[in-house]
């Protein structure tokens, strides 16, 4: 029904009591999210009052550990500060926590070099830094993305941007496109999870018929994930780049959003992914009309 | 961040690499004194963060102080790609039997640190990677390690078959990489590394760039920051907490978050018209922002329009609202404002813009084609 959260989630906050965390915890809470634990070092013992009256206050630990054991906690949403993400994201995986979801902004690039191997020698799955988060609508959300723009429904969409992916989103429901799950993976050039890999969860997932891939100038994920669609994805795909007017060798706003050399280009990334099948709109409006098409295409096919 | 080449040789020096010995000046005066107290031929280089200084006639030797003093004259205060020259290396010159390349990235797809060697030094490494890949040996480093003496080693061997210059080599890597690593460095490279005819290996141009996130960790290196280097406007956003480029269109772009804003540039292109910058506000929807972001747009004469896109989550559009009717009562607006605005306290934001005289509309492409076709009204009249 959904990829990487359900109803199974028991969400962990890391950060639960600073600013961005509070707020985005009692959004998730009113989403009907199940957030059973917060982690604030110094504050264990305390508790995190939900803000509605419906919600049970969330009690707060003092370390990772504490709250997995005592909560069974199986998924990490971060909002520490950025230098404190690397250390906290390496606590969640080394408490055993299954998937790890890092909003955190502007975590220094050389801490993601040593946080990936930790994460990935334990098991877990990242996702992020710098990102959004992921909402399964209707179900669980963990993370940034509004939930009133969602809907449930059939098309899964994974994104390196934040509110361009509130873009879409919104147009696909307004278009009458529901979601199945929406992932951001952030706009760092290290994450934890790249386009592949959800793309191979929503090839996976019964409930999803469609997916919707948002990228961005800069590195070459969306050209591998190209390659990875035209050869193990039997679901329609179609794409947005944004980036075509960047000039090179700028970083614009993501830290993964740069033009090297020739590399990383919007076109470069659009050739890619033409030829690997998957259409990619000029406008973000047309991402729907493409998906309209590729969706009643697909639908005749299996008819 | 880009520090200047006397920067990332002080860096190199502190980490035990051997550098060209030289020193920074801004008067010709100064350059002449460093001239004679070296009592050998210098080579007096433009200090600015641009590539090609060289063709651009910012690197000159002088074999006498007069000489240095002369060139002085001429490279500070000249313009390379429009950076003002306002401070010079003067270097030692160094007699040179061949020169190398040594460098360090983060390479996303490894996602791990990875250094790169090239016997073919003093040119463009990323040149070299298009047209003889081949003399390119990299390596990437597992950072929980770091580079070990063997892995340094290889890569030496592929620049001096001499093992007494491999070793140097090698020690040199390896002091590169620390220097790397300490300053949260984004990118390290020693372009020439030269070796002299008796032997010796010296830096002889460097370039450090530093990731910006590590900059609160590391003071020292943010007091490094060259304000002068940087387009006034850009600074300007800094400062003011958001992320700002110049372009050369007129249609002043201000977007909450970076892949909406990249978005919108390109649907302004779309439409026939040319963004005159990227601008993002953030996820926060502070009104201090959104008057600082119209002040930094506004003080660019080129532009003709200027176009809101803000998709409120985080960001509050009635704060967005309320930004920019406190803005345009400090400062009136002497070009058309096209605002689109949709999401959290939408309605709250379109009471406030009414209030102010000003409208707003809902959708994206709307918004985009009404600021385009005010700038060619504009052109047309």
């Amino acid at each position: 029904m959904s990829i990487m959260i359900d109803q199974g989630t028991r969400l962990l906050v890391q950060g639960i009591t600073g600013r961005d965390g509070s707020f985005h915890t009692r959004q998730m809470i009113e989403y009907g999210t199940a957030v059973v634990a917060g982690v604030t070092p110094g504050k264990g013992g305390q508790t995190f009052d939900a803000g509605s009256h419906a919600a049970p206050p969330v009690p707060i630990f003092d370390t990772v550990a504490d709250a997995v054991e005592a909560t069974g906690a199986n998924v990490s949403v971060i909002y520490v500060p950025p230098l404190f993400a690397a250390d906290a994201m390496m606590e969640a995986a080394a408490a055993g926590i299954p998937l790890i979801v890092c909003i955190t902004e502007g975590v220094p690039v050389l801490d993601m070099t040593r946080v990936y191997p930790f994460v990935r020698d334990r098991g877990a799955r990242l996702i992020g830094p710098n990102c959004p988060g992921l909402i399964s609508p209707g179900v669980c959300k963990v993370g940034i993305i509004p939930g009133r723009i969602c809907a449930p429904g059939p098309v899964g969409l994974v994104s390196r941007s934040g509110t361009l992916t509130y873009e879409l989103v919104d147009q696909l429901t307004r278009a009458g496109f529901g979601q199945t799950t929406c992932v951001g993976i952030g706009g760092d050039p290290i994450n934890g999870t790249n386009f592949i890999d959800c793309l191979a969860a929503f090839e996976a997932d019964a409930a999803t018929t469609a997916v919707v891939m948002i990228g961005e100038i800069g590195g070459t994920d969306e050209q591998e994930a190209a390659r990875y669609v035209s050869l193990h994805m039997s679901k329609p795909v179609v794409g947005f780049i944004a980036g075509r007017t960047a000039p090179p060798g700028r970083r614009m706003g993501h830290a993964g959003a740069i033009i090297s050399g020739a590399t990383g280009t919007a076109a470069e990334k659009v050739h890619a992914m033409a030829d690997a099948g998957i259409p990619v709109g000029d406008r973000p409006v047309d991402v729907i009309t493409l998906l309209r098409e590729r969706m009643s295409a697909a639908g005749r096919g299996a008819a | 961040m880009n520090i200047h080449e006397y920067q990332a040789k002080d860096l190199l020096r502190h980490a035990g690499v051997p550098v060209q010995p030289g020193e920074v000046a801004e008067t010709p005066t100064a350059v002449e004194a460093i001239a004679s107290r070296y009592g050998t031929a210098v080579v007096v280089k433009a200090q600015v963060h641009a590539g090609g200084r060289g063709k651009a006639g910012g690197v000159k030797l002088a074999k006498t102080p007069a000489e240095a003093r002369a060139h002085a004259e001429r490279i500070l205060g000249m313009s390379i790609k429009g950076l003002v020259v306002s401070r010079v290396l003067v270097a030692q010159a160094a007699d040179i039997a061949s020169e190398s390349y040594v460098g360090i990235i983060v390479d996303r797809v490894s996602k791990r640190p990875v250094v790169m060697v090239s016997p073919a030094g003093g040119i463009d490494i990323e040149e070299v990677a298009a047209t003889t890949p081949e003399r390119i040996r990299r390596i990437a480093v597992d950072p929980r390690y770091g580079l070990q003496s063997y892995e340094a080693l290889e890569l030496a061997f592929f620049l001096y078959r001499d093992v007494h210059r491999a070793r140097a080599a090698a020690r040199i890597l390896r002091q590169l990489y620390t220097a790397f690593i300490e300053s949260g460095a984004s990118l390290a490279e020693i372009n020439p590394l030269v070796a002299t005819p008796s032997g010796d290996l010296v830096a002889v141009d460097a370039k450090i760039s530093i990731d910006d996130n590590e900059l609160d960790r590391h003071p020292e290196l943010a007091a490094l920051r060259d304000e002068t280097a940087e387009a006034p406007s850009e600074t300007d956003a800094r400062k003011a907490n958001l992320t700002f480029i110049k372009l050369e269109g007129n249609v002043g772009c201000v977007v909450n978050g970076a892949g909406l804003a990249m978005a919108t540039m390109d649907l302004v292109k779309y439409y026939g018209g040319e963004p005159a910058n990227f601008l993002d506000i953030g996820g926060s929807s502070n009104p201090e922002k959104v008057v600082n972001a119209l002040r930094i747009i506004t003080s660019d004469a080129n532009v003709r329009v200027i176009l809101f896109n803000i998709f409120g989550g985080i960001t509050r559009t009635d704060d967005v609202a309320n930004g920019i009717v406190t803005a345009i009562r400090q400062h009136p607006l002497r070009v058309p404002i096209v605002i689109r605005l949709t999401g959290t306290n939408e309605q709250e934001a379109v009471r406030i813009l009414a209030g102010a005289g000003l409208s707003a509309v809902t959708d994206m492409d709307e918004a985009v084609r009404a600021a385009v076709a005010l700038v060619g009204a504009e052109t047309t009249a």
